[in-house]
C-alpha cells in the first residue's frame, strides 16, 4: 500500500508533424495510499497513456512519477513492474498461452518469491493453489493445464491473481471486464473488488461502464483531452447519478460524452 | 559397407548434429525468433576447436568453439536487443561478419586440416595428425574390449551420444529454473515477462547466446571427428536443424520443453537415417540441401494442406 503522487505529466504523440497529438497535458494527480478510483474518459481521452506513463512504457515529455515516496521517472518499464500489478482488457495480453497455469503464477510471482532452485516448486505451488481456491472457478484443479486452454473468464481472473501474486504496492486494471460476457464480468468485479479490499492495493481501474465506475473504489475522475476534468469522492459521489456525471462532463469539458462507447446499463 | 555400418554411420553424424538441432530448436520453438546467425556460429565452433585442437588442446577446442558460439549469439542479441534491429536482420549481419572472422582464424585459408608439423624417425618434415577427442575416446574403448577392428562410427557415435544426453538433461533442468522458464515465457508472451519485472532483452541474450553455443559445439564435434574445418560447411546448416526439430515433432509433438528437446535429438538422427538411405538409392551428395528444403516445406505446409483438403471434402458433401 503506498501513495501514487503523479505531477505535470506531459506526452505528445508524433510531435512536429500534422499528426501531432497531445495525449498528457500537464496532469497531476495523487492517489493516497489505499484509495481505489475509477476512471472515465471518452476514447482518446488519454486513460490508458496514463496508464503507459505511470508503467514507463514511453518516455515523458516532462513530469514525475513518484510510487510510495520512491521516484519512478528514469526507472525501465521492468523495474516499475516490481511494485505495480497491471491488467489488460485482453486476456491474452497479461499470460503466456502455452505454459501451464502453475508456471504463469510462479512467473509473475518470481519478483517477490524466495529464492529456488526450480520455478514450479511444492512451497510456491501450495501457496498458489490456496490463491486459485479463492476464485471459486475450481482453477486449483487445473495448475497444470496450459493457460491457453483456459476460457476468457478463467484466464482473466488468473492474470487478477497473477498481477497481484507478489503483493504489488498499485494495481492499475485497463478495462480488464470489457472483453468478457456479462456475468463473467461481474464475477471478475467482484474478485477485484474482494482482492483490492483484502490486500489494501492502491488501485487505478479504467472502465467505460459509468454505472460501475460510480459503484466500485471511492473516488471517480473523469478525463478529457490528457486532462483530468473531473474529480468526486465521498458524500458529493455517494449521491452522484450517471446522468449527474454525463451533466458535469458536458460542463466541464464542453462537450458531449460519445455515449456509445460509454454503456449505461447497470451491472 | 554393411546395412549395419551405415545405419551406424548415420547415427554417429545425426549424433554431431543433435547439438546443433537442440539450437535451432531453442531459437526457433522456445524464444520463437528466426535466428540466421546459426550459419555462421556452426563454422565457428569448428574453425575454433581447429585451431585449438592443433595447438594440443582437443578437449579445450570443444569447450572453446561452443564458447565462441555463444559469443556470436551475444552479438546478435545485444543487436535485437540494445539497438532495436530485427531478428532475421541482425542474424544475418552476425552470419555475415562470422565469414570474415572465420577466415581470419584459419589464418587467410578457406579450410584446414587437423594436422601439426613433425619431424619421422628419418629426420624428415611431415605432417601427423593431431590428437582428438574421437581418437583418445576410440583408444579407450579398443583397450577396453580388446577388440582392434572397432568401428570407428561406433566410438564416435557413443562418446558423442554422452555429451548429447548430458547436454539435453542439463536443459532439461535449465528450463524448469526460474531463469529457464523465464526464456520460455519470453518466447511466449514478452510483454507478460516484463510486466512481470523480469528483464525480456536479458532473457533473450540467454537464449539466443544458448542456442548458438550448441550449435557451435556441433560445428567444433564435427571439426574433430572429420578431421578438418571448412568455411562453406555452415550454408544451409539452419535448414537441416529446421528439418530435424520438425522431423522429431511428428513423433513426439509439441507439447512441453522436455519432449521438445527430446524430439530435437531423435529428429537428427532420423534425419541422417533418411539421408543415408537416399544416399544407398544414389542420390548424389549436392543433392542434400534441396531435399532438406523440401522437407522443411512440406512440414511447414503440411497443416494447411490439410485444412484445405477437408475444406474441399466438407463442401464436396453440402
Amino acid at each position: 500500500m503506498s501513495e501514487l503522487k503523479l505531477t505535470n505529466l506531459r506526452k505528445t504523440f508524433e510531435k512536429g508533424t500534422v499528426n501531432a497529438k497531445v495525449a498528457l497535458d500537464h496532469l497531476s494527480l495523487t492517489v493516497p495510499a489505499g484509495d481505489f478510483i475509477t476512471v472515465l474518459g471518452s476514447n482518446g481521452a488519454g486513460k490508458s497513456t496514463l496508464f503507459n506513463a505511470i508503467l514507463g512504457k514511453f518516455r515523458l515529455d516532462g513530469g514525475q512519477v513518484v510510487l510510495g515516496g520512491r521516484d519512478l521517472t528514469r526507472l525501465r518499464d521492468y523495474r516499475r513492474a516490481l511494485n505495480i500489478g497491471c491488467l489488460y482488457q485482453d486476456p491474452l495480453r497479461g499470460t503466456a498461452p502455452h505454459m501451464t497455469l502453475e508456471e504463469n503464477l510462479a512467473l509473475a510471482y518470481t519478483r517477490k518469491a524466495k529464492k529456488s532452485f526450480f520455478a514450479v516448486n511444492r512451497r510456491d505451488t501450495a501457496y498458489f493453489r490456496d490463491l486459485l481456491r479463492t476464485l471459486r472457478l475450481g482453477l486449483e484443479d487445473r495448475m497444470k493445464t496450459q493457460m491457453g486452454q483456459l476460457s476468457g473468464g478463467q484466464r482473466q481472473a488468473a492474470s487478477l491473481l497473477m498481477a497481484t501474486v507478489a503483493e504489488p504496492e498499485l494495481l492499475l486494471l485497463d478495462e480488464h471486464t470489457a472483453a468478457l460476457d456479462p456475468e463473467t464480468a461481474a464475477k471478475v468485479l467482484d474478485l477485484t473488488r474482494s482482492i483490492v479490499a483484502e490486500r489494501r492495493l492502491t488501485c487505478l481501474m479504467i472502465t467505460h461502464q459509468m454505472q460501475a465506475a460510480l459503484r466500485m473504489g471511492n473516488r471517480t475522475i473523469m478525463m478529457n483531452k490528457g486532462r483530468i476534468v473531473l474529480d468526486v469522492s465521498g458524500d458529493e459521489r455517494d449521491r452522484m447519478t450517471v446522468d449527474d456525471l454525463t451533466r458535469r462532463f458536458r460542463q466541464q469539458s464542453g462537450q458531449a460524452l460519445d455515449n456509445d462507447r460509454m454503456m449505461l446499463e447497470p451491472v | 559397407m554393411s546395412i549395419m555400418s551405415l545405419i551406424l554411420s548415420a547415427l554417429s553424424q545425426g549424433m554431431i548434429y543433435a547439438p546443433m538441432a537442440l539450437g535451432v530448436f531453442i531459437a526457433f520453438r522456445v524464444l520463437n525468433t528466426p535466428d540466421l546467425t546459426i550459419d555462421g556460429s556452426f563454422v565457428l565452433g569448428m574453425c575454433v576447436c581447429a585451431v585449438v585442437t592443433i595447438a594440443g588442446y582437443p578437449y579445450l577446442g570443444i569447450l572453446c568453439g561452443a564458447a565462441a558460439g555463444a559469443l556470436a549469439g551475444l552479438v546478435t542479441g545485444l543487436m535485437q536487443t540494445r539497438l532495436g534491429v530485427n531478428a532475421i536482420l541482425s542474424g544475418i549481419l552476425t552470419m555475415t561478419g562470422l565469414y570474415t572472422v572465420n577466415f581470419m582464424i584459419l589464418g587467410g585459408q578457406s579450410n584446414l586440416y587437423l594436422q601439426r608439423a613433425a619431424v619421422n624417425a628419418q629426420g624428415a618434415q611431415t605432417q601427423v595428425a593431431c590428437d582428438t577427442m574421437y581418437k583418445d575416446f576410440r583408444q579407450l574403448l579398443v583397450s577396453l574390449t580388446g577388440n582392434r577392428r572397432l568401428d570407428n562410427n561406433l566410438s564416435a557415435l557413443i562418446v558423442t551420444g554422452l555429451i548429447v544426453l548430458l547436454a539435453a538433461a542439463a536443459l532439461c533442468v535449465f528450463f524448469r529454473t526460474r531463469t529457464g522458464m523465464a526464456i520460455r515465457a519470453t518466447g511466449d508472451n514478452e510483454e507478460m515477462v516484463r510486466s512481470s519485472s523480469i528483464n525480456a532483452d536479458r532473457m533473450r541474450i540467454i537464449g539466443i547466446m544458448l542456442a548458438n553455443a550448441l550449435v557451435a559445439l556441433s560445428g567444433a564435434l564435427l571439426c574433430e571427428q572429420q578431421r578438418y574445418a571448412d568455411l562453406t560447411f555452415g550454408s544451409g546448416m539452419l535448414v537441416v536443424g529446421l528439418a530435424s526439430v520438425i522431423m522429431g515433432q511428428v513423433f513426439f509433438g509439441q507439447r512441453s520443453v522436455t519432449l521438445g528437446i527430446i524430439s530435437a535429438v531423435v529428429g537428427s538422427l532420423v534425419y541422417r537415417l533418411i539421408l543415408q538411405a537416399a544416399y544407398k538409392v544414389d542420390m548424389p551428395s549436392y543433392a542434400v540441401k534441396l531435399l532438406s528444403a523440401a522437407i522443411v516445406l512440406l512440414a511447414l505446409t503440411l497443416p494447411r494442406l490439410k485444412r484445405a483438403l477437408a475444406e474441399r471434402r466438407a463442401e464436396r458433401e453440402a
